[in-house]
């Protein structure tokens, strides 16, 4: 947890001078409205978290989510009755395709980077196919009011915290750690390697399912909707201080990621900084955060003995 | 070290299977028949926006607002088949007998704007019996399929060729290299070459542009706070939509508070908009580039609890809808989609011998408050465009995924 430190530091200086710029957010509504807009990057990097820790990566996530709304809006066409098989079939996709995802990783052994890209080019190529290229059909009310009611977002991503929390303080949290440390080690001492892994993978597909359906309801259906989430969801993750490779980092730390780059943008966006300069910010964020972490060791090393 | 590297590779690969390379064009796209020529940069920024678009070209500005009050020759109840100042030209030596075989290159079909036109253009076809074959090839949004379609299609012994080009200057030569061997009709988006028979296209963007910025300074009071979202810079199909837009609100007493960038976005539109609501507590009017993400920008207002002020958006149909809904102060500048039917008449006059129009310029009418009725139609999908033209089509609803 100590790992965790610098970014709730971070994040507070943000949210100061977020409050600084605009007064407006400090009120119960502004500050819901902000909740609401974290809620699905959030979500979607408790989500990447347990596949990071693990010692995996998952990129399809963004195309996963642009999968979930745009057949939600297909399915549902407007009529109110459907909204809550549909949200199943959501589920059941996001599940599914973690499986998938999760499986071909641990028994075929391909590597998760090549396996979840591949997952992203098939599942963009996908919905290109069956939708022609631009989304149809209209989500109901129903299935908005998740997105679109702060209330309901906001009690959707405290759930989802709640969760994460309880999963990684189980058994679960520290096999899944000790597998993303050190594998070999992990499985002499009886952990079952590939089980935890595909868990994580599954998670990892249903932490975009729900970020599929707060999206989608928050602004509609839109083919554009997931673009770039998977890459912003590992700039949160990493930005949470959670090493690449496994092993270490809190999932808190990991959604106060998610949190701290939302205020980033949203301070950006406040000083009339947009745009292009988001990815230009993670970019740097990410390097950033990992040259850090990297220079650790060695700079320890460095310092003793040749005075 | 390694793991570095892996990482910082993974993610900008990443990155880059993500970035879509299909136009930007959320809705639309209008030809620039002139390319960038520079525009004189007069314009003070004193009204909030900005400089000149580097894409202005005051001649072919002033000719479009112009088009706007003339009144187009051809049939009034059929738009499609109407032309605006039209300059004939003689097609005699394209003339052969019947049945025909037309192909079509399409630039892509990858929104729903393109998809109500695609739809349109083939059931205009199947209303002609003298065409015997109707070849067509989408090009993906890509320059480069779309040059090599081209190549292919004319090995494929069409009669005439129509081609809407995914850009302009890139399919230039490839339009030009097809012009000697069979007569070309090049619609929507245009080419730097007069080579083909008829260029057919609505008035276009400055047109679109103005027809709603003049409406937010007929409506907002002196003073007033405009919010203008467009979806990319530098894309010329877009530039001339704002840059007209920038000459009207310069010239009014409306304080434009910020011009800013939404990818075409309906998520980010929303965020972008509740953050000047935020920021600035009330806003008198939003001036849109393209009508896509106008439901969104409509529910920001909602969601923060604030009336929803004079919108200007397009003719798809979740707009005209929330706009009857809401009693809206509202405005459609429209970009018809009708125009995918012309190409096919063209095709058949051309190889009929009966002379065309070198620059066919379609009427290019907005929805005001007074003819919302008429194109607002709650049986047809939320992403379809009312100006299609097709209401009298055989196919029509079914086609178009109407009830």
């Amino acid at each position: 947890m100590k790992r965790a430190i610098p970014i709730f530091v971070v994040l507070a200086g943000l949210l100061v001078a977020i409050a600084a710029a605009n007064p407006f957010f400090l009120e119960p509504a502004g500050f819901l409205a902000f909740l609401k807009r974290v809620a699905p990057l959030a979500i979607l990097a408790a989500g990447q978290y347990f596949v990071i820790v693990s010692g995996e990566f998952d990129l399809s996530v963004g195309s996963l989510v642009t999968v979930e709304v745009v057949v939600a809006a297909r399915l549902i066409d407007g009529d109110e009755a459907m909204t809550w098989p549909v949200l199943v079939l959501l589920v059941v996709i996001g599940l599914l395709v973690g499986l998938v995802n999760g499986l071909v990783t641990t028994k075929l052994r391909v590597p998760s980077f090549i396996t979840t890209l591949g997952a992203m080019l098939i599942l963009s190529g996908a919905v290109f196919l069956w939708t022609g290229g631009a989304p149809r059909g209209a989500l109901s009310q129903g299935f908005r009011v998740f997105g679109r009611e702060g209330v309901w977002a906001v009690a959707i991503l405290a759930m989802v915290v709640v969760a994460a929390v309880l999963l990684m303080r189980a058994d679960f949290g520290r096999t899944l750690v000790a597998t993303g440390d050190n594998e070999k080690a992990a499985r002499l001492s009886g952990v079952r390697v590939d089980r935890v892994r595909v868990f994580a993978f599954v998670l990892s597909g249903l932490s975009a399912a729900v970020a599929g359906i707060l999206l989608g309801g928050f602004a509609g259906v839109s083919a554009q909707v997931g673009q770039s989430l998977e890459f912003q969801a590992i700039t949160a993750v990493v930005l949470g201080g959670v090493v690449l490779g496994g092993g270490r980092g809190h999932v808190v730390a990991a959604i106060a990621g998610a949190f701290t780059l939302e205020a980033l943008f949203t301070l950006l966006n406040l000083h009339g900084i947009s745009g292009a300069l988001e990815y230009a910010v993670q970019g740097v964020i990410i390097i950033a955060a990992v040259a850090v972490g990297g220079l650790r060791l060695p700079a320890l090393r460095l310092t003793p003995s040749k005075v | 070290m390694r793991r570095l590297l892996v990482a910082v590779a993974a993610l900008a690969l990443a990155a880059a299977g993500c970035a879509s390379d299909l136009p930007p064009t959320g809705a639309s796209a209008q030809p620039s028949a002139a390319p960038a020529t520079s525009a004189p940069a007069s314009e003070a920024a004193s009204a909030g926006t900005g400089a000149q678009s580097d894409f202005f070209v005051q001649a072919d500005y002033d000719a479009q607002l112009a088009m706007r009050t003339q009144t187009a020759e051809g049939p009034a109840d059929k738009p499609w088949e109407q032309a605006i100042a039209p300059q004939m030209v003689d097609t005699a030596k394209y003339k052969k007998d019947g049945p025909y075989h037309l192909c079509f290159s399409n630039a892509a079909v990858n929104n729903p704007w393109r998809q109500v036109g695609w739809t349109t253009m083939q059931e205009e076809v199947a209303l002609h019996k003298e065409i015997k074959e109707f070849t067509a090839l989408d090009a993906e949004g890509k320059d480069d399929k779309q040059i090599s379609d081209i190549a292919e299609l004319q090995s494929k012994g069409c009669d005439a060729l129509i081609i809407s080009p995914n850009t302009t200057a890139t399919l230039t030569p490839a339009v030009s290299g097809a012009c000697p061997e069979v007569p070309v009709i090049v619609f929507d988006r245009g080419v730097e070459t007069d080579c083909p028979v008829t260029f057919i296209k609505p008035i276009g963007g400055y047109a679109f542009g103005a027809d709603g910025a003049e409406f937010l300074i007929e409506k907002v009071p002196a003073g007033g706070k405009i919010l203008a979202l467009r979806i990319l810079p530098g894309v010329d199909v877009l530039e001339t939509r704002w840059s007209a837009a920038k000459v009207a609100f310069d010239k009014s007493q409306l304080q434009v508070i910020g011009v800013e960038f939404t990818d075409g976005d309906a998520a980010k539109t929303k965020s972008i908009v509740s953050d000047y609501i935020a920021r600035h507590g009330t806003i008198d009017g939003v001036w849109m580039d393209a009508g896509a993400t106008a439901v969104a920008a409509i529910e920001a207002f909602e969601d923060a609890g604030v009336p929803v002020p004079a919108f200007v958006g397009e003719d798809q149909q979740d707009f005209l809808q929330k706009w009857k809904d809401g009693n809206l102060t509202a405005v459609a500048p429209t970009y018809p989609t009708y125009q995918w039917r012309t190409p096919i008449i063209a095709a058949l006059k051309i190889l009929k011998g009966e002379e065309v129009p070198k620059m066919w310029n379609l009427p290019q009418p907005k929805i005001t408050q007074e003819t919302l009725g008429t194109y607002l139609q709650p049986d047809m999908p939320l992403l379809h465009y009312a100006l299609c033209g097709c209401e009298s089509m055989p196919g029509f609803p079914g086609k178009w995924g109407g009830k």
